[in-house]
């Protein structure tokens, strides 16, 4: 069956006074139906962009879509012009955003701002848009919906606008649900309730769903499958659990290392990557994590490392055969002699500078 | 909501008490009186001026009179009353009755009867002004955002630049040119034209509102970019809406507040008439009032004017302070 989404080499440039920000460089990945895949990375790897490129909503200027596909049941977005774009957005894929404070307009009411897509894309007459949302709001659990219809968002909580957030996301009973770090802005408690509630929505209405986080403890519990980006390219991707027990890309290794362990003795130092992520304009043709890997060799320097397969359903960008033990010994005997690692690390800023140091 | 209304209002009261103590402070610190001409007045006239007028009283406090007063065996109020027997206080006490004292310089008319009479033309001239420059400010706002650095935004600033940069007078001279040689309209009108709502007002209220025009242009522009970059718009163009109804519904409302902001004064300065459009197109308005009472210390005059405009400018606040309520309910909890 082919896939429910497929995203063919998508770019998406920003064209600032600064030079060309390659913020997605070439990604691909694909999503099934009732499928749930997980995007993970740091700030400005590129992930909330390749989610606003799915929905076409880059803000344009100065961003722009430069090339590859989006296809959506066999249908390439980037082909239709924006009236039917617009009957797909918020009806075929919807969105939940990061910050439920900001998401919402804070002088219509809910019930103003639930009803929307239901009399657009439904055509619902008022009072059929307001009893669905009346429904809508009392399955992702707000009590009394009724009486809540008329209020205004600043007399929800956080987490309860990300319900009303949630509740408007599926009202159309859409086919991909798009959650761009949906409990970021969110206590931890809180954060938990809402990954509940849209994995047992995603359940009950079969809906296909990607998830984008930094966190990769939400993936863990959500996601069928994970793939980390970097620097605006993939560098790994593989079904959930081979992910976390088999990471291949130092970067994803690192990221998993960082992670504080519940059971580790008090006082126990956190394990950081070092360094920052490269700033994304005139990358030079090098593996983009090569000044923050401790596992680099002169040949990184020389190419982009492309995704390739490392196990059944498991790419990464790595030219090396990396695991996360030899990941360990490397970095730990980088840490007791402090020689080779280094001195390669400083020909690459040598080399590089200011290019790829340079912070964002 | 009534309480709030209440409250207001009897806020204006202090206010005015206020304006009305720096105003008469300040005209009588400028030199010179209503009384002074070219050629002297005879001092004996002056003196029976000043006695006729209450100008020979003290300005702020009479304790000469309470002493009088208390000499006499009046009880306590009456030494009160006889205490602010100044010129200041009989003002205050007069103008809360609504009698805001004869002119010193038109004889024989009142003050509130001249501004009266003079006022509604003025109004009127003020009222195509703001209708004006809301009709045509907000829209080419909305245009300079939403085509942000094109061609439109930058003859809408083009036009908003024009509107505050140029003089009123030579904008108004050019406008009267321009009309009378390309439309033939009369540069001069007839003073019956000015009875009731004629189209004698729109050249002299669009001149008057070009200012105000492009301040709220520059207003709505800055205020739509601003909306425009917040995450409840991405959220509306996610739902699929129209640009249409993402423009009318989700960001107009948020961005008018600050323009509505500035409205409250604006409506103020403009339904008081300027003195420059009034004169150079012949308007009976109130404009001139404010700038000659002054020039020829016409001290009722002065403080009636100003006390006017400050009551307009109370009340205009006042609605605007309401009007925030309809538009943004984070507001509307609060009172």
């Amino acid at each position: 069956m082919a896939p429910l989404l497929e995203v063919k080499d998508l770019k998406t440039y920003f064209y600032t006074q600064d030079g060309v920000v390659r913020a997605v460089d070439g990604v691909s990945f694909s999503v099934n139906r009732g499928e749930t895949l997980g995007i993970v990375g740091e700030s400005g790897s590129g992930k909330s962009v390749t989610s606003l490129s799915i929905m076409r909503l880059i803000p344009s200027p100065p961003g722009r879509i430069v090339g590859g596909e989006i296809l959506f049941d066999g249908e390439n977005l980037l082909d239709l012009d924006e009236d039917e774009m617009r009957k797909i957005r918020g009806r075929r894929i919807s969105m939940i955003f990061q910050d439920p404070m900001t998401s919402l307009n804070p002088v219509l009411t809910i019930g103003r701002q639930m009803t929307e897509p239901l009399q657009l894309h439904l055509n619902m007459s008022a009072s059929q848009a307001r009893k669905r949302a009346i429904e809508l709001l009392s399955m992702v659990g707000i009590p009394s919906p009724e009486r809540r219809l008329d209020d205004y968002p600043h007399q929800f909580s956080g987490g309860m606008r990300q319900r009303v957030m949630i509740a408007m996301a599926i009202s159309c009973n859409p086919e991909l649900l798009i959650a761009d770090e949906p409990t970021t802005a969110l206590d931890v408690t809180i954060q938990a309730q809402i990954l509940e509630l849209i994995n047992r929505l995603k359940n009950e209405l079969d809906t296909a769903v990607i998830i984008i986080t930094h966190d990769l403890g939400v993936v863990a519990g959500m996601a069928d499958k994970v793939q980390v980006m970097y620097a605006g390219r993939v560098v790994e991707e593989a079904p959930t659990d081979e992910l976390y027990h088999n990471p291949r890309m130092p970067y994803t290794i690192g990221l998993l290392d960082s992670i504080p362990r519940l059971d580790e003795h008090r006082g126990a130092r956190l394990t950081p990557i070092r360094g920052l992520p490269p700033d994304l304009i005139d990358l030079p043709p090098i593996c983009p994590f090569s000044p923050r890997c401790d596992f680099v060799q002169e040949s990184c320097l020389n190419v982009v490392p492309p995704l390739r397969r490392v196990g059944p359903n498991h790419r990464a960008a790595c030219l090396f055969e990396v695991t996360r033990e030899q990941h360990q010994q490397a970095a730990a005997k980088a840490a007791a002699e402090g020689v080779e690692t280094i001195d390669i690390a400083k020909k690459v800023t040598a080399a590089q500078e200011p290019a790829i140091l340079r912070s964002r | 909501m009534i309480s709030f209304l209440i409250r207001r209002l009897l806020w204006v009261i202090p206010v005015l008490f206020t304006v009305a103590i720096v105003t008469f402070f300040l005209m009588h610190r400028a030199p010179g009186g209503p009384w002074d001409r070219e050629k002297p007045i005879a001092r004996q006239t002056q003196a029976q001026l000043n006695a006729r007028f209450g100008l020979n009283k003290p300005l702020w406090f009479n304790p000469d009179a309470a002493e009088a007063a208390a000499a006499r065996g009046e009880n306590i109020f009456q030494q009160g009353r006889a205490f602010l027997d100044s010129q200041f206080f009989n003002y205050i006490i007069g103008a809360a009755q609504g009698n805001l004292g004869p002119s010193y310089r038109q004889v024989g008319r009142e003050v509130e009867e001249i501004i009266m009479e003079k006022f509604p033309a003025s109004a009127k001239l003020g009222l195509v002004a703001v209708i004006f420059s809301v009709v045509v400010g907000i829209p080419l706002g909305i245009l300079g955002a939403l085509k942000q650095n094109t061609v439109f935004d930058y003859l809408s600033l083009f036009v908003a630049t024009i509107g505050v940069s140029i003089p009123s007078f030579v904008i108004a001279i050019l406008a009267i040119l321009f009309m009378s040689r390309m439309f033939g309209v009369p540069p001069i009108r007839r003073p019956n034209e000015w009875e009731g709502l004629g189209t004698a007002y729109i050249l002299p209220g669009i001149v008057l509102g070009l200012g105000t025009m492009a301040f709220i242009t520059r207003l709505t522009r800055a205020s739509m970019l601003e909306v425009k970059r917040q995450d409840y718009i991405r959220t509306a163009q996610a739902k699929g809406l129209s640009t249409r109804a993402v423009i009318m519904r989700h960001m107009l409302r948020n961005s008018l507040i600050p323009v509505v902001t500035i409205l409250g004064p604006a409506v103020a300065a403009l339904v008081t008439g300027s003195f420059i459009i009034e004169s150079i197109f012949g308007v009976p308005g109130v404009g001139e009032e404010f700038v000659i009472s002054i020039t020829r210390r016409d001290y009722s005059m002065i403080m009636g004017t100003t006390l006017f405009y400050a009551l307009l400018v109370a009340l205009g606040n006042l609605t605007v302070d309401l009007s925030y309520g309809f538009l943004d309910p984070r507001i509307r909890t609060r009172h």
